[in-house]
């Protein structure tokens, strides 16, 4: 077991002539969680994504418990599929219902039977408290159940690490704090989770450390407390000043 | 390879055949045009009618719009052509293409104008009567561009199909475009000319395949 | 002409039920081009579509994009050309770079290229059009490209696929008589081989008849279809 779950050494992401990280160090521990923060555009989004290669980086490696997923060798759909991720638009299938949408990679990625795919997604919908709405389709679930589905779904695969990418940004204000309240619980079980996020309360509460990103760069890098009431570097007390 | 250029793009045997094509494109063009317009009148008028709700001239107009869009058209050729004997009249082939077509084409032409008639909103003559806009000024700033909008990418599609049609009429021995494509393969013996005609024919018709796409893709709702 | 005259030419019963065993056996034969014609361009539409879908979204490659030119070729000449003329010259002309099919066999290899053109542009439209959300969810799954195709992208873009294909599969269908012109001995061609035999036009109404009582259900079936999957 390697010491750090993720490594991120030296990334380096380029739209076309548009350099959107400028050299990202990080070294992310189990049960570490992580709320990666800052102005729009900063390339958080980018950054996590870059995590499980939903984005390309253009130079520099992520290395997930010792392996490197940005290698030529790599076996991508596997990484993956011990990585779980939750999307800002939900991303569930809507042609399958919730049970479904949990069972489909345990079956076709880990091969699972039938029946014990079935039981490891009930369970992994009553841990998000949608145990009773396995039968529905996602158009039938508020966008809050439609979350807590999508975060059962990445649950299903018993990942090490759970990547958020602003989660509750698409929610009407009264369902953000079923979700919320859904990832608080997860991590206190004690799961590795990075997230994007605008929900300062949130990060207060949960995250064991905070990122802020500006421009591609991380300025300030330590535990909440640290970071919001003794921020070191100039860029973060401006923004901080601005939504706090 | 030299066998694919010598039966199929022939110089020789283009420049033999240029005139029978010539002459076969000029019939299909316009048959196509005089059908179309037909077609289109046809279509618009029994869209119309069908607006008016009158209950009898409803299941007529049903009863030839369905009978004739389940009618393959080459079918329909063959009842127009050879039935007019038995009357005696003798339809002319280039009439008994232009009916057959005309008969065929408006039955899809009274579906789309119906479409477009029934997707104008009744909302939209209220609200533009109440602000107040006159009949004519509603008709053409409200109602007909957006009419158009619904109209246009099926309508272009079906003129695409119909003109795609009027090839049929080589089975009525229409000297049309591939019927002196045929006769030229026939006595030249080599079917460069039968390439010909699909090339004409592509050169034609590429242009408004690609102009429905473009069409369907802007007016998606 | 009056009435009775009209039912001896056009509806005249004892032709009918003299040429109705001929014309169903070449009904029969119709039925079969369109089972197979629909069957097999149907699959080749969706596997053309999902090829160009790869080799159009394949982000770095230039030269897989470029592999796509020859199937634009493909889907735009076969649609834009009327199908007697490509059945005609896959018929006549074929034979003189010494590839002869006969004749059954044109028909339905005209119609499944046919189909396959317009089936393939359908279903590339609503494949592209699905959200790239769902590819991203899918992947990050951990399931491959070829199982997000399968289970996710490829059940969505089905669904609306459907009502255009459908219209279309007919269209193809009624095109079938057109193998009767390079003489297959389909509804259409028995139809006129019994009416020049006769001297009476009753076949072809027979065969109008048949074919109509064969589409018309089709045609309805299609719009139920359609109105089902808008819900």
């Amino acid at each position: 077991m390697n010491k750090f779950l993720v490594e991120i050494d030296n990334l380096h992401k380029y739209f076309g002539k548009n350099e959107v990280l400028k050299g990202i160090n990080m070294s992310i521990r189990r049960q570490d969680v992580v709320c990666l923060l800052g102005p729009s555009g900063a390339g958080k989004s980018t950054l996590l994504r870059c995590i499980n290669r939903l984005e390309e980086p253009t130079s520099g490696s992520v290395y997930i418990d010792g392996e490197e997923i940005t290698g030529h060798g790599a076996d991508l759909n596997y990484m993956r599929s011990e990585i779980g991720m939750v999307f800002q638009n939900f991303n569930l299938f809507p042609h399958l219902n919730a049970l479904e949408n949990c069972t489909l990679a345990l079956i076709k990625v880990r091969k699972m039977r039938k029946q014990e795919a079935q039981q490891r997604a009930r369970d992994m919908l009553r841990q998000v408290g949608l145990e009773n709405k396995a039968d529905s389709k996602p158009k039938e679930l508020s966008g809050g159940q439609q979350q807590r589905v999508a975060i059962a779904r990445a649950l299903s695969m018993n990942p090490k690490l759970m990547l958020f990418d602003e989660p509750t940004s698409a929610l009407d204000p009264e369902l953000i704090g079923e979700v919320l309240d859904t990832m608080i619980d997860l991590a206190e079980k004690g799961m590795t989770m990075i997230v994007v996020t605008h929900e300062m309360g949130f990060a207060r509460k949960a995250a064991t450390r905070v990122s802020i990103l500006d421009h591609g760069l991380i300025l300030e890098d330590n535990t909440p407390d640290k970071v919001f009431d003794a921020p070191e570097h100039p860029r973060t007390k401006e923004f901080l000043s601005k939504i706090l | 390879m030299e066998s694919i250029i010598y039966n199929f793009f022939n110089i020789e045997v283009m420049i033999r055949a240029r005139y029978l094509l010539w002459l076969g494109l000029q019939v299909t063009l316009k048959l196509a045009f005089v059908s179309l317009l037909f077609a289109v009148l046809v279509g618009l008028f029994l869209a119309v009618i069908r607006s008016l709700h009158i209950r009898l001239l409803n299941i007529l107009i049903i009863i030839y719009v369905d009978l004739f869009r389940a009618l393959p058209t080459i079918v329909l050729f063959m009842l127009v052509y050879f039935t007019w004997p038995y009357f005696g009249i003798s339809l002319p082939r280039y009439w008994s293409a232009v009916v057959a077509l005309t008969i065929n084409g408006g039955a899809y032409f009274e579906e789309i104008f119906r479409a477009g008639i029934e997707s104008i909103d009744k909302g939209q003559t209220e609200a533009a009567r109440a602000s107040g806009l006159s009949f004519t000024q509603t008709m053409f700033f409200v109602i007909l561009p957006q009419a158009i909008q619904v109209v246009l990418p099926p309508a272009t599609s079906n003129a695409l199909e119909l003109i795609k049609t009027t090839v049929l009429a080589s089975v009525i021995a229409l000297p049309e475009l591939m019927k002196q494509a045929q006769q030229a393969h026939g006595s030249l013996a080599n079917p460069t000319p039968l390439v010909m005609a699909a090339l004409i024919f592509l050169a034609l018709l590429w242009p408004l395949v690609r102009l429905t796409g473009y069409l369907e893709r802007k007016f998606a709702k | 002409m009056n009435f009775r005259d009209l039912f001896y030419y056009f509806f005249n019963f004892k032709f009918f039920i003299i040429t109705l065993p001929d014309l169903l056996r070449g009904l029969l034969v119709t039925v079969e081009i369109a089972a197979l014609s629909l069957s097999l361009g149907f699959v080749l539409g969706l596997v053309l579509a999902v090829i160009r879908v790869t080799l159009r979204h394949s982000g770095s490659s230039r030269f897989l994009r470029i592999l796509d030119l020859p199937l634009v070729l493909y889907v735009d000449v076969l649609r834009a050309v009327p199908p007697l003329v490509t059945l005609v010259v896959i018929y006549y002309a074929l034979p003189f770079i010494d590839i002869t099919i006969p004749r059954f066999w044109a028909a339905v290899l005209t119609f499944v290229v046919i189909l396959s053109a317009f089936a393939e542009e359908i279903f590339r439209a609503t494949i592209e059009a699905i959200d790239r959300g769902q590819v991203e969810a899918a992947r990050s799954l951990g399931l491959s490209y070829l199982q997000s195709m399968a289970c996710v992208i490829i059940p969505q873009a089905f669904k609306i696929a459907l009502p255009p294909l459908t219209s279309r599969m007919i269209a193809v269908t009624k095109d079938v008589s057109l193998a009767s012109v390079i003489g297959v001995a389909d509804l259409l061609k028995k139809a006129r081989a019994a009416q020049s035999l006769y001297a009476n036009p009753t076949p072809l109404f027979s065969a109008a008849l048949l074919f109509t009582l064969l589409f018309l259900p089709l045609v309805r079936l299609s719009m139920y279809v359609e109105k089902k999957l808008a819900e």
